[in-house]
């Protein structure tokens, strides 16, 4: 096991390298999600209160 | 609405590719890493540092490839005024950017047990750390106008301006002198790497390319709300 850790000398680059990899890949994922699900709720929010008003918007 | 006719199909066909894009995402990134980092082999001179490899030179790949599909979808909104077209050029930006920095990040970390140093200032790494810096003032540019046609209109300038670095990185280890080796895969004769070494760099490098098509899903649907909103609250201002 500490030799998967150590990966004779270069665990020190390899194992950061995969990190930071990881959290700007996740950090992407999640910020996307976040964003598309607040702009959808804020969508659907607006709608409510227009309905009837002005349906030319609604697709 | 025929504005949003092209939107509301991008949306369906969306909904349709995310399952297998995502579900496929997951499939070659997990099968990828596990032979990256379990099964394929130190290699002779660069011993173990070699698994580097496997998220470096996919995400190099991707951040150019990004760019190019930028470009690409900047020409088409300037040319035609493609409603899709700006939208999907703005929803790249952020995940190319991430590409290019884990490119670099990953880079360094290779540079220091390989080279010595974790930076050079030389032809390979300067074009890169300019990709970077490119994608960086699209969004800023992007998001400078308070009319998003604005700017989508100005960073489609930048983005086809700055796609004259994109052959710039790809030649610059042949042109120049340079620490960064060669291309070794993508060569014109066969790939000079062996196939327990090629399959993790493929897997990577799909499950990355799935990857920006999953994102790209949802960010122009992000999108695609925040224009409708938009419409919303210009429409309630003129009343």
């Amino acid at each position: 096991m500490s030799d998967l850790f150590h990966m004779g000398g270069h665990g020190v680059y390899i194992w950061p390298a995969y990190l930071i990899a990881t959290v700007i890949v996740v950090g992407i994922l999640v910020q996307t999600i976040t964003t598309m699900r607040r702009r959808e709720r804020q969508l659907a929010e607006l709608r409510r209160e227009r309905r009837g008003t002005d349906d030319e918007d609604e697709t | 609405m025929h504005r949003f006719a092209n939107p509301n199909k991008f949306l369906r066909m969306g909904r349709a590719i995310l399952p297998w894009s995502a579900g496929l995402t997951i499939l070659c990134i997990t099968t990828g890493l596990y032979l990256a980092l379990f099964v394929s082999p130190p290699d002779y001179q660069q011993l173990e540092s070699v698994r580097i490899m496997y998220v470096h030179v996919p995400s190099a790949w991707m951040a150019m490839f990004v760019y190019s599909s930028i470009a690409f979808s900047s020409a088409m909104a300037l040319i035609w005024k493609h409603p899709l077209a700006d939208l999907i050029a703005k929803a790249s930006a952020p995940v190319g950017a991430g590409f290019t920095l884990i490119c670099l990040v990953t880079g360094s970390l290779w540079g220091k047990p390989m080279w010595g140093t974790w930076w050079v200032w030389d032809a390979r790494l300067t074009s890169v750390l300019i990709l970077f810096f490119l994608y960086l003032g699209y969004i800023a540019l992007n998001n400078a106008f308070d009319d998003p046609a604005r700017g989508a209109k100005a960073s489609a300038v930048l983005a086809l301006v700055g796609a004259v670095n994109l052959p710039i990185i790809k030649f610059s280890v042949d042109w120049w002198n340079t620490l960064h080796q060669p291309a070794s895969v993508t060569r014109l004769d066969a790939p000079a790497v062996h196939s327990s070494m090629l399959w993790p760099l493929m897997l990577m490098a799909v499950g990355f390319t799935l990857f920006y098509v999953t994102i790209l899903i949802f960010r122009v649907r992000s999108e695609i709300a925040a224009a409708k909103i938009h419409n919303i609250q210009l429409a309630e201002a003129r009343r």
